[in-house]
């Protein structure tokens, strides 16, 4: 034997899930897989996403029948080595089984919960998964979103080192005072994050209106910004989907906040009712449509996009990588066109604006390896 | 607010007039006004221009009027389903009451309300009431956001003998006390809650006396004689700005038409109404006091009473010539929204 | 964001509002207590402790205790509103909607209509609803569908904590009169509130539960016992779909028309009686607008048409519960198969 034989477990995508339903296995018991295949489709009570391999290997035994509901850490499968025994098979199962009851109240414990930080008088919330010694990871989520837009890169890039997602002022759990709302008041608040917690040099990851945050951030402190991975950024191009801009400011019925959110995906079935009430508890509370109205103004005023970072993004001296959905409806994928050759970029097929839900594997992949080397 | 200036000699009746001679004249235009536009509307009625019922005021003029005298812009009043003549105090727009009760879409209810809940809160008219007894919880109420506002406005609810006798009108008088809020409820009592006596219906015979027990200062007056009433009007008045609380004024008083129009009238004596217009017309009363006082001569109050004709001449035109309202009128302003 | 109780997260609304508006006044019999006695102020906060605390903060002036006198306090609740004021009316039990009914029927459901469209009457009433504390005939009923016929109302019916500091708000906020129906049995039902104020609009439905068989729509304490149901059927392989309309005027057809399209099979929940209630309401809807897709008839889960009895065995008889809400589900799955 080579390889040892391991489990699939139920992950744990975003701060409420406790348990997640098996809707389909893509592989059956006994194929091979490589790493990166598609192996079962898993719904929770938000969402509904695949589990890919991390690696090679075979599926020796499917344990959670389809239709089937486990909690978080429920073993799904074993997989290993094609020529694993019956009986190691067994051991592993039966092992499994009574660690897990034991192991399950300690997880519960330790379950990290979301933490306040105060910055220059502005309350922000901030989610830190993992730790180690590697420089740590950043992440800034787009406009209208919060730190569990990451739900499904956060986990995937804790191993080994330190993973902090983000509310933007405005957002989320951080406090609504979003000052003129640009990317210069925002980018304030995050630089501040960085500098309270002592947390730079840090790999930068920004989607959207997080990315634009980000790149501004890089080029104004590059000491704080080991690497910068933009997924879908603005400040590329004066071209924005202002329907769902305006849409998104403005919804507060379910009809509405669907027909808006269905814009940022290639699959609209990824739009659940969950995720719609999630967006509608979020823009209900006092002060967030103000908020958001600021920033929409600011940065998307008569139509267009306000900011332009293509002249910083020409000046960056640190790694930079973008990613972009190739059906991406909010901004177009054409403005990635327009970067020096010596930024990657690489474009997902059936990937709408948010590739880092949709294609989390895929993602989770390119920043791994980008922040690894 | 009407100019008050010096007092005057004290005239018969023991009532020192304290008003000048422009708050004088206009007293007798509106009191003319409400005269000749309950007349008018009978006529328009018999006619068959105006659906519904009517409930005429005519007879009761110097009660709203005495009372009215008083009252700002921002002060309310609340009335009965018999309310031409409160809504013509209080400033209600004449052309747009005539239009209301022809139904017509320029109507101060836009056509939606009528004769009974003819309102315009605009001037402080809190509507006529197609209930009896609706109106002083109302005025209670408004009575209330004066004094939380800190506005140093009145309410003032005018109720008749009928209503006086209500459930709710108790319930109002006894939590304005408790509460000590700038509210007056008048009660015009002109001898008749629809086909019955006051003095069957009446239990205690007194209205005023009855009030009093419920621990509010409560006067009774004539309201043959405007000058009686807008006396007890302005104490109560002042009495409810300064923080003192509610009162009650009983107006004696009587209607020269039916409870509605098209009412028989069989519950009233044979030359009931001619008498009370030959000796309880507060009109003529009101004419003979100034005159003989030397305030007013008979031209200036004769040639009010001739614009006032022209001018219910034109509202009537008006009202006749208006566009009744558009079908969609009927779904809208349910709601504020919806 | 914390657990809170219905009560916590309407006092909450309350606190809230009141602060942020000061025309917004409580009024209402022992709203506070205490008035007049021995004992002080703060005597009682509303007879189910709603209102606790808020005379300490808003004093006398905006905390106000009433007598016992339901037509002059919706009256002048319902004058104070069209002439400035912003009043959260209590009516202790709506079982005493008889006794003030005028008020809230003729006066202010009709101001803004009757007075062609100058009058805003933002008059919210707060009363108790609901069975199963032997309170008896009196102090039992849920007569929502009553002021729910009644244009120029809107009627708010929380299930929850969460739904109902929203709804508070937006019926505080709202310009029109709203009558809010808080179920007497649900004030410790707890679940996650946000800290800080929000609204939910009128006439948008919770869709509590998704499922492909059966459409149950119910109301307030009926959509716990739906929820119950629903889990037994679910093992037995009925999916049920429930839908919590929240507001019964303004009501959200359009959820419960899509949800009937796809199931085809509509059960309604109501702790009311029978005759020309929600259920009869929404059954006419379903059958009206949404036929074609149908499978089975509309079956309604109510009260019988009694009075509130008072012994508990007999209550308990009275009040729709899981079990006579599964056998419904399962008389509309098995219909025509």
């Amino acid at each position: 034997m080579t390889a040892a034989i391991t489990a699939i477990t139920m992950p744990k995508w975003g701060l409420t899930m406790t348990e997640g339903k098996v809707v389909q296995w893509l592989r059956p018991a006994g194929a091979a897989f490589a790493a990166g295949d598609e192996l079962l489709e898993i719904e929770t009570s938000k969402i509904t996403n695949v589990v890919e391999a991390e690696a090679a290997g075979t599926l020796l035994r499917v344990v959670a029948a389809e239709g089937s509901t486990l909690p978080i850490g429920g073993l799904l499968a074993v997989i290993g080595p094609a020529d694993a025994s019956v009986a190691e098979i067994e051991t592993f199962v039966a092992g499994f089984v009574v660690a897990e009851s034991a192991g399950e109240a300690a997880e519960a414990a330790e379950a990290p919960a979301p933490r306040m930080l105060d910055v220059a008088g502005i309350r922000l919330r901030y989610l830190e998964l993992g730790s180690g010694d590697a420089a740590s990871v950043l992440l800034l989520h787009g406009f209208g979103a919060d730190l569990n837009s990451w739900m499904f890169t956060q986990p995937a890039l804790a191993e080994g080192r330190r993973v902090l997602a983000l509310d933007l002022p405005g957002h989320g759990g951080s406090s609504r005072d979003v000052g003129n709302g640009d990317a210069e008041a925002l980018g304030q608040a995050v630089e501040g994050f960085l500098t309270v917690l002592d947390a730079g040099p840090v790999h930068l990851v920004g989607h959207s209106m997080g990315g634009a945050i980000a790149a501004s951030l890089a080029a104004r402190r590059p000491d704080l910004v080991r690497t910068l991975t933009l997924i879908a950024p603005a400040g590329l191009g004066p071209e924005i989907n202002t329907a769902f801009i305006d849409g998104f400011v403005r919804a507060s019925r379910r009809k509405d906040a669907v027909e808006v959110l269905q814009m940022l995906v290639h699959d609209p079935s990824v739009v659940s009712r969950a995720m719609v009430e999630d967006v509608l508890r979020f823009k209900r509370l006092d002060g967030v449509a103000a908020a958001l109205d600021t920033i929409a103004r600011a940065w998307f005023a008569g139509g267009r996009q306000t900011l332009d970072l293509t002249a910083e993004m020409a000046a960056l001296a640190m790694p930079v990588q973008v990613i972009w959905g190739c059906d991406d409806r909010i901004i177009p994928v054409a403005h990635a066109d327009n970067l020096a050759p010596a930024v990657q970029v690489h474009v997902l097929e059936a990937a709408g604006h948010l590739p880092h839900m949709e294609k989390a594997g895929e993602v989770n992949r390119l920043i791994r390896r980008f922040i690894d080397t | 607010m009407l100019d008050q200036s010096r007092r005057g000699p004290t005239n018969e009746g023991g009532y020192v007039v304290q008003l000048n001679r422009e708050a004088l004249i206009q007293a007798w235009r509106v009191m003319t006004t409400i005269r000749r536009f309950e007349e008018r509307v009978q006529d328009e009625f018999s006619k068959g221009h105006i659906p519904g019922f009517v409930h005429l005021y005519a007879g009761q003029e110097a009660s709203a009027v005495g009372v009215c005298t008083e009252l700002g812009p921002h002060d309310y009043i609340a009335s009965t389903h018999r309310g031409h003549g409160h809504s013509i105090a209080k400033g209600c727009d004449v052309t747009g009451m005539m239009a209301e009760l022809f139904g017509k879409q320029d109507g101060l209810c836009a056509g939606k309300g009528g004769s009974m809940h003819i309102a315009d809160l605009d001037r402080g008219m809190l509507g006529a009431n197609g209930i009896v007894g609706g109106g002083p919880p109302l005025v209670v109420g408004a009575a209330l956001t004066a004094k939380t506002l800190g506005t140093g406005t009145v309410a003032v609810s005018f109720t008749g003998d009928g209503g006086s006798n209500q459930g709710t009108t108790f319930e109002a008088m006894n939590l304005a006390v408790v509460l000590q809020l700038p509210a007056i409820f008048i009660f015009e009592n002109n001898g008749y809650g629809e086909y019955t006596g006051a003095s069957y219906a009446v239990g205690s015979r007194d209205i005023a006396g009855r009030a009093a027990g419920f621990g509010l200062p409560a006067v009774k007056v004539s309201g043959d004689d405007f000058f009686a009433v807008h006396e007890a009007a302005r104490e109560a008045v002042e009495r409810a700005r300064a923080g003192g609380g509610p009162s009650v004024i009983e107006v004696d008083t009587c209607r020269f038409y039916g409870h509605h129009s098209g009412d028989a009238q069989l519950y009233r004596g044979k030359d009931e109404v001619k008498g009370l217009r030959e000796d309880r017309d507060c009109l003529k009363h009101f004419r003979r006091r100034v005159t003989e006082a030397g305030l007013l001569d008979h031209a200036e109050l004769d040639a009010v009473e001739a614009e006032v004709a022209g001018l219910i001449e034109r509202a009537v035109a008006m009202a006749q010539a208006a566009d009744i309202p558009a079908p969609e009128a009927l779904l809208t302003d349910v709601y504020v929204s919806y | 964001m914390t657990v809170k109780t219905i009560r916590q997260a309407l006092h909450e609304a309350l606190e809230q509002e009141m602060r942020r508006d000061p025309r917004v006044v409580v009024i209402g019999e022992d709203v506070s207590g205490g008035a007049g006695t021995g004992g002080g102020r703060d005597a009682a906060g509303g007879v189910l402790g709603v209102t606790k605390g808020l005379i300490k903060e808003f004093g006398e002036a905006r905390v106000i205790d009433t007598p016992i006198t339901e037509s002059a306090i919706m009256g002048a609740a319902a004058g104070a509103a069209v002439t400035g004021l912003r009043p959260v009316a209590e009516l202790m039990f709506s079982d005493f909607l008889g006794v003030c009914f005028d008020q809230i029927f003729n006066q202010a459901a009709k101001f803004r209509y009757m007075f062609g469209g100058k009058a805003r009457t933002p008059l919210v009433i707060r009363t108790m609803i609901g069975a199963g504390r032997s309170a008896a005939a009196q102090h039992s009923q849920s007569p929502y569908h009553i002021f729910t016929s009644v244009p120029g109302l809107k009627v708010v019916v929380p299930s929850n904590a969460y739904d109902a500091k929203g709804l508070l708000i937006q019926a505080i906020r709202d310009d029109d009169p709203v009558v809010f129906c808080e179920h007497k049995l649900m004030y410790d039902l707890k679940t996650e509130v946000p800290d800080e104020a929000y609204v939910i609009p009128f006439g948008e439905a919770n869709v509590v539960r998704d499922g492909d068989d059966v459409t149950v729509v119910a109301l307030a304490r009926m959509v716990h016992y739906a929820a119950e149901a629903a889990e037994t059927l679910a093992a037995e392989g009925i999916e049920c779909e429930i839908i919590d309309p929240r507001t019964t005027s303004p009501l959200d057809e359009d959820t419960i028309l899509e949800s009937v399209e796809r199931t085809g099979r509509l059960v309604v929940v109501d702790e009311a009686t029978p005759r020309c209630g929600m259920a009869t309401d929404i059954a006419a809807l379903v059958a009206d607008r949404a036929f074609q897709f149908l499978k089975a008839p509309v079956r309604r889960v109510t009260a019988p048409h009694t009075p509130v009895p008072f012994a508990p065995s007999l209550e308990k008889l009275y009040i729709p519960d899981p079990e006579r809400i599964a056998a419904a589900v399962r008389a509309v799955y098995g219909y025509g198969r």
